[in-house]
Order: C-alpha cells, then sequence, then structure tokens
C-alpha cells in the first residue's frame, strides 16, 4: 500500500513562529529536528519537497471563465497544509504508526492519512 | 428441519465468512461468496441432506463460487481491454482444519479508522450474520443508510489498508478496549428494549472468550452482560420501570447469574483489575439478598475514581445512602454536575424525601419529570410523586 501523509500544521509551533516556537524548551526543539529527521530516513518514506508558509499562498478559480484569485490558502491558515510525505507501507496500521511520530501531531496539529490509487 | 438449518447458518455466518476473507482479502467479495455458498445449501440440504462437515462444506462452495467470480471478471477484462490480471491461485480447502478467523475479522470490523457507528454495523453483519435491514432497524435508522454505511466502511477497510490480523502486542490494550467497546454498546442497546440485541451482543461475547480465553476483561464483559441481561424480565412491570429492590426475584434467570458468576471468577483468577471486571463485580454483588452496600459504595468509588464519570458517582451516592448514611450521599449528589440528567433529581427526590425534607423531594421530582423521555420512568415518578404528596 502507498499512503500520503498530509501534515496540518494547527497550533503546532515551527521555526517560522518565533514566539510560539520559543515556549518549546531546546530539549523539545532539538527532538523536534531529530524526529523529523528519523521520519525521512524511515524505510518506506519518501520525504515531500518543503512548503513555504500557509499565508504565502494564492487560491485560484475560475467563475465564468475568469480567473479570480484570492490572497492565502483555500482552507483556513491554521487547517492549511503545512508539509507532506509519501510512505510504502504493509497496512494501515504502519501508516498510523508513523503519522503519530510526526511531531505535529503532537503539539496541536494533525496528520491526514490517505491511500493513494495504485 | 427449516429451524434447524437456519440455525446451523446463524452459527456458522461468522466463521464461513471470516475464512472466506482470510482467503480472498476482500469483504465484498467474501460477503457476495458466502451468500452464494449459503443460498446453495439452502436449496440443496433439504433435499440431499446435510453434509458431514456444514462448514467445510460452505467454506469450499464459498471459494469456488468466489473463483469463478474472479475467473469471469478476468475473462470479460481480457476481451476487452487486454489487462494483466494476476493468475488467481486455486487452493484446495482441508476440510478438517479449517483456521478460525473470527478473531482477526472482529479486530478489523473494531478498527479505530472506522466510525463508530460503522464498527457497530459492521460487527453485527459480519460476526453476527444480520441482515441489514435489521441492524437498521435495531438502530431506527433508515435501511438505505445502514446500507450505505457497511459499503462505506467494507470500501475504507480494502482501499485504506486496514489490516485483517489480530493486532500485535503494543496495539492489542487498545483495539481490545474497542472490540469490548462495541460488543457493550450492542449489549446495552438491547438492554434498553430490543431483546434481541443484548443476546446478540451476549453470543459475541460468548465468541471472544472462547477466541481469546486468556485475557481477564473479555471474561468480565461477558460476566457483566449475563447477570445483568438475567435480571432484564423483572426490570419492567405493566410498562413501569422496577427498581432492584422491588423486582420480583423469580424472574430473574439465576442459572444466568451463576454462569455470569464463574465468568467474572475467571477473570479475577486470571488477574484481571480492569474496568470491566468492576463492573461485573458491582452486577454480581447486586444479585445478591441482602445487598452488601458498604461493599458497592467501595467499588462504585473505585470505578468513579477510574472513569472520572458523575454517573457512576451519582451510583455511589445510591449505595451510600442504602448503606445507611443518607446524609453523606445528598452531600455527594449535591457536588455532581449533572443537572440535565433526570436520574440526578430522581435521587434528590428520593434522599430529600428519606430525610423528610418533603418541599425540596417535590420539587426535585418535578425537575426530574421535565427531564424524564422514557414513557415507563416517567410513569414511575409521576407514582413517587403522588405518594409523596398523598
Amino acid at each position: 500500500m502507498k499512503y500520503m501523509l498530509l501534515i496540518h500544521q494547527g497550533d503546532a509551533p515551527t521555526p517560522r513562529t518565533p514566539d510560539e516556537w520559543a515556549r518549546l524548551s531546546k530539549d523539545e526543539q532539538k527532538a523536534v529536528f531529530a524526529d523529523y529527521q528519523a521520519i525521512n530516513q524511515t524505510a518506506g518514506v519518501s520525504p515531500g519537497l518543503q512548503l513555504e508558509s500557509p499565508e504565502t499562498a494564492t487560491t485560484v478559480r475560475v467563475e465564468d471563465g475568469k480567473t479570480l484569485t484570492t490572497d492565502g490558502p483555500f482552507v483556513a491558515v491554521k487547517e492549511a497544509l503545512a508539509g507532506y510525505l509519501f510512505f510504502e507501507a504493509d497496512d494501515l496500521d504502519a501508516a498510523i504508526e508513523l503519522a503519530a511520530r510526526i511531531p505535529a501531531a503532537r503539539l496541536g496539529g494533525a496528520i491526514e492519512v490517505r491511500p493513494i490509487v495504485e | 428441519m427449516r429451524a434447524s438449518l437456519e440455525q446451523v447458518f446463524r452459527d456458522e455466518w461468522g466463521r464461513v465468512l471470516a475464512s472466506l476473507i482470510g482467503f480472498l482479502g476482500d469483504f465484498e467479495l467474501a460477503e457476495e461468496a458466502a451468500q452464494e455458498a449459503f443460498a446453495i445449501a439452502a436449496a440443496r440440504w433439504p433435499r440431499e441432506g446435510t453434509p458431514a462437515n456444514p462448514r467445510a462444506w460452505l467454506v469450499t462452495t464459498g471459494r469456488n463460487r468466489a473463483i469463478d467470480r474472479i475467473r469471469r471478471d478476468r475473462m470479460r477484462a481480457e476481451k476487452t481491454r487486454q489487462l494483466d490480471v494476476p493468475e488467481t491461485v486455486e487452493n484446495h480447502v482441508n476440510e478438517t482444519t479449517i483456521p478460525d478467523e473470527r478473531l482477526e475479522l472482529i479486530f478489523t470490523c473494531c478498527h479505530p479508522a472506522l466510525e463508530l457507528d460503522a464498527q457497530v454495523a459492521l460487527t453485527l453483519r459480519t460476526l453476527g450474520g444480520l441482515e441489514t435491514e435489521e441492524i437498521a432497524r435495531a438502530f431506527l435508522v433508515p435501511e438505505a443508510t445502514m446500507a450505505k454505511r457497511l459499503v462505506r466502511a467494507r470500501r475504507k477497510i480494502k482501499v485504506a489498508g486496514v489490516p485483517f490480523r489480530v493486532p500485535p502486542a503494543h496495539l492489542l490494550p487498545d483495539r481490545l478496549a474497542a472490540v469490548l467497546a462495541v460488543v457493550y454498546l450492542i449489549f446495552n442497546e438491547g438492554y434498553g428494549g430490543r431483546g434481541d440485541l443484548a443476546a446478540e451482543a451476549i453470543r459475541l461475547g460468548r465468541a471472544l472468550v472462547e477466541l481469546m480465553p486468556d485475557e481477564p476483561e473479555v471474561h468480565a464483559l461477558l460476566a457483566l452482560m449475563l447477570v445483568n441481561d438475567a435480571r432484564r424480565d423483572a426490570r419492567f412491570a405493566d410498562g413501569t420501570v422496577v427498581l432492584l429492590r422491588d423486582q420480583d426475584r423469580s424472574l430473574w434467570d439465576l442459572g444466568q447469574i451463576a454462569e455470569g458468576r464463574s465468568a467474572l471468577d475467571r477473570a479475577l483468577a486470571l488477574g484481571g483489575r480492569g474496568l470491566y471486571v468492576l463492573q461485573a463485580a458491582i452486577a454480581s454483588l447486586h444479585a445478591d439478598e441482602p445487598q452488601d452496600w458498604p461493599q458497592l459504595a467501595a467499588l462504585y468509588g473505585e470505578l468513579a475514581r477510574r472513569t472520572g464519570s458523575p454517573v457512576v458517582e451519582l451510583n455511589q451516592a445510591v449505595a451510600i445512602a442504602e448503606a445507611g448514611d443518607v446524609e453523606a450521599a445528598l452531600a455527594l449528589v449535591d457536588r455532581l454536575d449533572l443537572d440535565n440528567y433526570h436520574y440526578l433529581h430522581a435521587t434528590r427526590a428520593e434522599l430529600l424525601r428519606r430525610l423528610d425534607r418533603v418541599e425540596e423531594a417535590s420539587a426535585a421530582y418535578e425537575r426530574a419529570l421535565q427531564l424524564v423521555h422514557a414513557e415507563a420512568e416517567r410513569r414511575f415518578l409521576e407514582r413517587r410523586l403522588a405518594e409523596l404528596r398523598g
């Protein structure tokens, strides 16, 4: 089975939000980096490309042939996609276990596990 | 003959289906194959006699049907698109040793990636062998809604890769808790009136005990269901709820209570100290005469501490009152944040009545009556209020 894991940042602090990030202890900050690194090195994982922050997104619609753009992501900034990765695994349990190791999941964000059509 | 055939079908459905899912790796295909096999059996067995090993016959027939279907689909696919379809592996069923894969099946049906409603429906459909229409009726939803729920759940299992297996040790405690929760939910749906569901939950409970004989909580859940269910006939009289202490004990199924207690003993012997053990111990003590209220108050207190449930604390208060300390019971009740729960007010009313605080007791009964929905309980409260004023 192949899965895409979509990382939603939610309230989880990142270095991009220095005030919130500073609320994590030095050890917690180190653990976040170490965990992401370990996940990217897990067998079966293909890391996603790094995305700029959701605030830099532009959302595009076409109505009556006219292209309309809005500033920001399709959903609220907090619900926006923050990152993604691909995972080849035996079953959903393995994908859920990997998702649970992603720091955003425990810091106020959430991971969506989506099977990929094969 | 007809009845006995239906009984065989009922008993074998779960095992046959589990075996077909294990073989085919596809819920939908397996269910269609099982249905075909049972339909052929229904037509043939009354004429030709029941085969020596009905289960092996059903599994073999189901497998052959499924393989035929896969072949037909493959031929159709080859004709139209020349697609590369994998070879079907044809296994011969060993007539004597069909592995029992019901445990794999129930863990799959109760996987936390499925919605709780879907877990319940799927468990009743696959292990219980209930028809979609029966499940819909039991949960008071239209049949089409229930059918959609089942289709969506089966599709998610297949497409999202929910594994068909007993979870490994590090996942087992959580997953077992989910399975037991589903079975207990089915039981409570039945306990509220729909008796066939309670019987179905007990059947599932017995199967789980057979499949996981070393898990204390599994024995404890069966014990809890057996003891509570044994008192079912005494819980209502003329459409009114009958309090435990006013129940006609001759209506209790004593054999079933004894069976429940031996299941509880087994759980305790296995070192069980979990939530179902506590609840089963409470149910068992309630079946004693006279009831050991101090002991019940202690067990409710322990259960409240572990679950943080104010409803359990309300029960603890009742036990404290019955043990003799009505003032302490009332003090506990007044601390609880359950203002919209009619049992809270009914209990307060009863405690106030015992303390001869008649005005306050009347007001509490009236508040309870504003909140109650079930007709049988409304009648009970109205009678109490009338007695108080009379």
